[in-house]
C-alpha cells in the first residue's frame, strides 16, 4: 500500500479498496519500522492520525467525498499543530506545544487529510541539508551516507522512502526545490502570498511559503489544492481566485515557448547535471514546446542579497524566543540580562545563532543602507530580471541544483559552501515567484532535479508541464533500494 | 546669564478602537491580568499581525484636524528591542513613512496672546505589556492586556520655550483628541502620556543646547513640575561649569526632581527595518474626504465661532473651547439663559472654581447645564441679584433643587416693589443719622464713598433682596434730598 501515490490512494478509498484507517495503520508500522535509518519524522502521532482515519472514513461512509479524504500527510515541523509538539528542529521550542493549528494544516484536516506526524528539518528552516536540526541529521534515502538536502530534509526523505505519499514543506530560498531534487521528489513553491503563513513558524517573512513535497506533479496538484487560498490572518495573503490545479495537467504543450537562462550554466555547475537537464529539455521539445536562451543578468548577486535579507528578517522573528513565555528557558537565571543570554545561547544552535548575528549586523545603525537597502534594491532588480524574461518566454528550465546530495557532515564546516547550493533556487524567492523541482535523471546513483518557474500565480503552468514530463519519463517512478 | 529654555514634546496617545491594533482582542482597561492577550498579543510563534482600520481612521482625523499632510503610502516598520513586556522582541511601529506628516496646533496663552506649535509627524505603532513588580516576591509578573493596543505618537516641533506652554500645547493635544472622539484622554489610566524632550540656551543663541529627555509623565501638574525642574538643574548644572550630557531621565514628583535613566551610549540601536508581515497602507482620496466630511467642529472654529457669534474675548472663548464638554456646557446655557458673556463668566468663574474644589471635570458637576442657564434666566428678569445668585447656585450644588424651587423655599426673590423699598430706607436712614449728618457735610469725593455704606445698610437690612438699581436710585435721592 506504501507504494501508492496520493491520485492512486484517492481512487482506493473511492472504490473501497481500503479504508483510511487500514491505510493509516499500515502506513504507522512502517514510519515506525524504517525511519529509524532515516530520522525523517521528529514526532509520530498516531493516536491522532487513527482518529482522524477512523473520523474519515466515517465521513465517506456519510456520502462525502474528496481527494483528500482520508489520505495521510505529515506537516513539517514548523506548522504549527494543536496540542502537538511544534519544535522548528530546535531546542528552543522541544517543549512547546502549539496551542492553534496553521491555516494549512487546519485546511487539510479540514479536508480529511490524515496527520501522521511532524517531519524533521534544519533548525528553524535555516540549512540545505537537514544537518542543523537538534533532533540530529535526516539521512537520504538513496544513499544514507548522503544528506537528503534542506531544510524540508525530513518532509523529502519520508516521501522518497516511501513512508507517506506526501508531506507539506517550506520554502524560504529553496528549501522545498532542493530536497526534492536530492530525493527524487516533485516539489512546488507557490507564488509568495498563494498559502497562508498563519501559524507557519517563521524563518525570513518576506520570502517564505509553504507548498506540497510528493512523488508526482499530479499528487501536487492535489495537495496544493488543499493548502492554497486568501487568508485573512494573513496580511500578506492575495485575494485571488485559486483554480483547479488537476484540471489542466494534460494540457498540450505545443508552443510552450521554454527560456534557458544561460547563467545557470555556467561555472560551479556539474557538467552531468548539465547534460541531464539538456535531456530533460529534449523531451520537452519533443512534446512542442519551444526552447530559447535567456538571461538573467543580475543572478550573481542573488546569494548575497539572500543573505542579507533572509537573517535580518530571522533576526527579528526569532526574538520572540527569549525564555519568558514559551520555549526553553535557561537554569536558574541571575537577572533577566543572564535569562535572555543563557535561554537564547544554549536553546539555538550553532546555524541559527550565526543568522541571528549577521542579521543583527545588517540592519544596525550604519550599517543598514550599505546592506539591506542594497539588497532590497538588488532583489528589485532581480526581479525586473524575471519580468522582462517572462515577456518572451512561458516559462523558465534548469537545473535545481548544481550538484547532487553531497556526503553528511561534508559542508558543515564551511557554510558559505553549503549557501552556494542555493544559487538557483533563491531567485524564485527573491522575486516571490513559483517554483518547481521535478525527477530529470540520476549522477553516482544519486537524483537530480530540474527547475520550472513561472510567472505569478502559474503554478497551473508548472504542474501541467512537469505532469506531460512525468508521462514520458519515469525518473520519479524509481525507487530507492530497501525502501 | 539669561537662558532661553526649548521645548519639544512627544505625546503618545492611546486610540479609543473597540480592538487592538494587530489582533482582535478588546482594549478595555483594568480587566484580570492576561484576560485580554490572544496568540497574537503573546507573540506565539507562527503568529501574523492584522492592522486594525479603525486605527488608520482616527490616525487621518487627527492629520487632517492639525492641518496635516497624510502619508498616501505608510509603512510600519519593526523597532526591536528586548523586554519582557514586549512580547515579540519588536514592537511594530512607524519610522521612515509616518501616517501623519508636519501639521499645526494653535496654543492660547495666559496673556491671552495665541502661538503656534509646529507637529513634526504623527505615526500609529503597538502599546507593550505592562511589568508588575509588586505582590511577586523576588520576581516580576507580565500582564500583556495592553500589549496591541493601538497608539498615535504625536511629536511636536521644539517650539516651547516654558513649562507653561508645554502644558498649554499638551492641553491642546488632549482637547484635540478628545474633540475628535479618538482617545478618552485619561491620564491617570496612561491613555495619555508625555516624554518632554527639554534644553536650555543663552538667550540670543541659535543653536540648540543639549536635550534631556524625561520618560512618561502623565498628568499635566507633573509635565509643568519636571519640566521646570529639569531646566532648574541644567542652569545650575551650567552655571556651576558642568556639561549637560543627552540622556534619558526619569521625573520623581515625591521629591520633585528628574534623575538618570539611561545616557545616549546605553541607548539601543533599534535596528528599523520595514515590517515584512504587513503591506504598505495605502491611502486613498475618497477615504480621507470621508473622513474630513465627518469631523466635528474642532477647537480653532469653535474658539472663531465663540468671538463671533457670542462676543466673547478670544482668551474667554480659547478656556470655554479647550475642552468639547465645557464647550457643550457654555452653549446649552447660553441657549436657556440668553446671555452668554453672563453665561460665560458663570461656568469658568463660579462653575470652574466649584469643579477645582471638588476635583471633578465638568462632566460630572453637580450642577447641570439647565440648572445653571435656568438660574441666569432668574437673574435676567430681575428675581435675584447677581450676588443672590451665588447662594442660589451653592445650593444646587448641594443638590437643593433647581433655581426656582430654591428661592421659593429660601424666599430670596428680590424686592422690587419701591414702597417697600423707600419704607426700608427710611428706617436705616434713621438708625444712621450720625452718618447722615457726616454724609451732607462732605465733600463729592468723600461722598462717594461713604455712599458705599448706606448701600451696604440697605442690603444687610434686606438680607441682599433689595434690587440694588433700586436701592441706589432711591438712596441717591433720599441723601442729596
Amino acid at each position: 500500500m506504501h507504494q501508492l501515490t496520493l491520485a492512486e490512494i484517492a481512487r482506493g478509498l473511492a472504490d473501497k479498496s481500503f479504508s483510511s484507517e487500514e491505510l493509516t495503520g499500515a502506513l504507522l508500522a512502517r514510519i515506525q519500522q524504517l525511519d529509524p535509518q532515516l530520522n525523517s519524522f521528529i514526532s509520530v502521532t498516531e493516536e491522532l492520525a487513527l482518529g482522524q482515519a477512523r473520523a474519515a472514513d466515517a465521513r465517506r461512509a456519510a456520502g462525502e467525498t474528496g481527494a483528500l479524504l482520508g489520505a495521510p500527510i505529515a506537516h513539517k515541523d514548523l506548522f504549527c499543530t494543536n496540542g502537538v509538539r511544534t519544535s522548528c528542529g530546535s531546542k528552543m521550542l522541544d517543549n512547546f506545544k502549539a496551542p492553534y493549528d496553521a491555516t494549512v494544516v487546519a485546511k487539510l484536516a479540514e479536508a480529511g487529510m490524515v496527520t501522521l506526524g511532524k517531519t524533521n528539518m534544519d533548525e528553524f528552516a535555516m540549512g540545505s541539508a537537514n544537518e542543523s536540526s537538534h533532533y540530529g541529521a535526516v539521512k537520504n534515502p538513496w544513499n544514507l551516507e548522503h544528506v537528503p538536502g534542506g531544510s524540508s530534509g525530513g518532509s523529502a526523505a519520508a516521501v522518497a522512502a516511501r513512508l507517506l505519499p506526501a508531506t507539506t514543506g517550506t520554502d524560504t530560498g529553496g528549501s522545498i526545490r532542493q530536497p526534492a531534487a536530492l530525493t527524487n521528489l516533485t516539489g512546488l513553491k507557490p507564488t509568495y502570498g498563494r498559502v497562508s503563513r498563519w501559524g507557519m513558524i517563521a524563518y525570513a517573512s518576506s520570502l517564505d511559503q509553504g507548498g506540497p513535497l510528493a512523488r508526482t506533479a499530479e499528487d501536487c496538484a492535489l495537495l496544493l489544492q488543499g493548502m492554497a487560498g486568501f487568508d485573512t490572518k494573513d496580511s500578506t495573503s492575495i485575494d485571488e481566485p485559486v483554480p483547479d490545479y488537476s484540471a489542466n495537467l494534460n494540457a498540450s504543450l505545443q508552443g510552450l515557448r521554454i527560456g534557458l537562462p544561460k547563467e545557470y550554466f555556467g561555472a560551479g555547475l556539474d557538467p552531468r547535471i548539465a547534460e541531464l537537464v539538456q535531456a530533460s529539455v529534449k523531451e520537452l521539445e519533443k512534446l512542442g514546446a519551444v526552447v530559447k536562451e535567456i538571461s538573467l543578468p543580475n543572478m550573481q548577486h542573488a546569494i548575497p542579497a539572500y543573505y542579507v535579507i533572509a537573517p535580518a528578517e530571522a533576526s527579528s522573528n526569532l526574538s520572540r524566543f527569549d525564555g519568558v513565555r514559551f520555549g526553553y528557558r535557561c537554569e536558574e537565571p541571575k537577572d533577566l540580562t543572564d535569562l535572555y543570554k543563557r535561554s537564547r545561547g544554549e536553546g539555538f544552535g550553532a546555524e541559527v545563532q550565526r543568522r541571528i548575528m549577521v542579521g543583527t549586523y545588517a540592519l544596525s545603525a550604519g550599517y543598514y543602507d550599505a546592506y539591506y537597502v542594497k539588497a532590497q534594491q538588488i532583489r528589485r532588480l532581480i526581479k525586473n530580471d524575471f519580468m522582462t524574461a517572462f515577456e518572451g518566454v512561458d516559462l523558465i528550465l534548469g537545473p535545481t541544483t548544481p550538484n547532487p546530495a553531497w556526503k553528511l557532515g561534508a559542508k558543515s564546516s564551511d557554510p558559505v559552501a553549503a549557501y552556494l547550493e542555493d544559487v538557483y533556487t533563491i531567485t524564485a524567492n527573491l522575486a516571490g515567484l513559483p517554483g518547481l523541482s521535478m525527477p530529470a535523471g540520476f549522477v553516482d546513483g544519486l537524483p537530480v532535479g530540474v527547475q520550472l518557474l513561472a510567472p505569478y500565480f502559474q503554478e497551473g503552468r508548472l504542474l501541467n508541464v512537469a505532469h506531460r514530463y512525468q508521462q514520458v519519463t519515469d525518473w520519479h517512478t524509481r525507487a530507492p533500494n530497501g525502501f | 546669564m539669561q537662558w532661553e529654555v526649548v521645548i519639544g514634546l512627544e505625546i503618545h496617545t492611546q486610540l479609543a478602537t473597540q480592538s487592538k491594533i494587530f489582533s482582535g482582542s478588546a482594549t478595555t482597561f483594568g480587566s484580570e491580568p492576561n484576560t485580554q492577550a490572544s496568540l497574537v498579543d503573546l507573540g506565539m510563534p507562527g503568529v501574523l499581525p492584522v492592522l486594525n482600520q479603525e486605527a488608520v481612521r482616527m490616525a487621518c482625523m487627527f492629520g487632517l484636524a492639525i492641518d496635516a499632510e497624510i502619508g498616501k503610502r505608510n509603512v510600519f516598520a519593526r523597532k526591536n528591542y528586548f523586554y519582557p513586556d514586549l512580547p515579540k522582541g519588536y514592537q511594530i511601529s512607524q519610522m521612515d513613512l509616518p501616517i501623519v506628516g508636519k501639521g499645526h496646533l494653535d496654543i492660547a496663552l495666559e496673556d491671552g496672546t495665541i502661538k503656534r506649535i509646529g507637529v513634526t509627524r504623527a505615526h500609529l505603532e503597538e502599546d507593550a505589556g505592562k511589568s508588575l513588580h509588586e505582590d511577586f516576591s523576588g520576581s516580576t509578573g507580565i500582564d500583556l492586556n495592553r500589549a496591541g493596543t493601538p497608539l498615535l505618537e504625536i511629536v511636536s516641533e521644539p517650539d516651547m520655550r516654558s513649562a507653561k506652554e508645554a502644558v498649554a500645547y499638551v492641553k491642546a493635544i488632549h482637547a484635540l483628541v478628545r474633540y475628535l472622539g479618538i482617545c478618552d484622554g485619561n491620564m491617570a489610566e496612561g491613555s495619555l502620556r508625555c516624554d518632554c524632550n527639554v534644553s536650555i540656551r543663552p538667550k540670543g543663541q541659535a543653536e540648540f543646547g543639549t536635550r534631556c529627555e524625561i520618560k512618561n509623565v502623565n498628568s499635566f501638574r507633573f509635565i509643568e513640575r519636571a519640566i521646570n525642574s529639569e531646566i532648574q538643574r541644567q542652569i545650575d548644572l551650567i552655571e556651576d561649569g558642568g556639561k549637560v550630557i543627552q540622556e534619558t531621565r526619569l521625573y520623581d514628583p515625591n521629591k520633585d526632581e528628574t534623575r538618570s535613566m539611561r545616557s545616549k551610549e546605553e541607548a539601543n540601536d533599534y535596528r528599523y527595518f520595514p515590517d515584512p508581515d504587513l503591506l504598505p497602507v495605502v491611502i486613498e482620496d475618497s477615504f480621507l474626504e470621508t473622513i474630513r466630511a465627518g469631523l466635528p467642529e474642532l477647537p480653532p472654529q469653535k474658539v472663531e465661532r465663540f468671538q463671533s457669534q457670542y462676543g466673547l474675548s478670544a482668551y474667554d472663548a480659547n478656556v470655554l473651547a479647550s475642552s468639547r464638554e465645557q464647550a457643550d456646557y457654555f452653549e446649552q446655557v447660553v441657549n436657556i439663559g440668553g446671555d452668554a458673556k453672563l453665561a460665560a463668566n458663570w461656568v469658568m468663574v463660579e462653575l470652574g472654581s466649584l469643579l477645582n474644589k471638588l476635583g471633578i471635570e465638568i462632566d460630572q458637576a453637580p450642577v447641570s447645564a439647565e440648572q445653571l442657564g435656568g438660574m441666569l434666566l432668574r437673574i435676567r428678569d430681575n428675581t435675584i441679584s447677581g450676588k443672590i445668585a451665588k447662594t442660589v447656585f451653592e445650593a444646587m450644588a448641594a443638590g437643593e433643587g433647581d433655581a426656582g424651587s430654591i428661592i421659593e423655599s429660601k424666599g430670596l426673590k428680590q424686592v422690587t416693589d419701591t414702597g417697600a423699598i423707600d419704607k426700608m430706607l427710611d428706617e436705616m436712614l434713621a438708625a444712621n443719622a450720625d452718618q447722615v449728618e457726616q454724609y451732607r457735610a462732605a465733600d463729592e469725593a468723600k461722598r462717594g464713598k461713604m455712599f458705599g455704606f448706606f448701600v451696604g445698610q440697605a442690603m444687610k437690612a434686606s438680607k441682599g433682596k433689595a434690587n440694588p438699581g433700586q436701592v441706589n436710585q432711591l438712596l441717591k435721592a433720599k441723601l442729596e434730598g
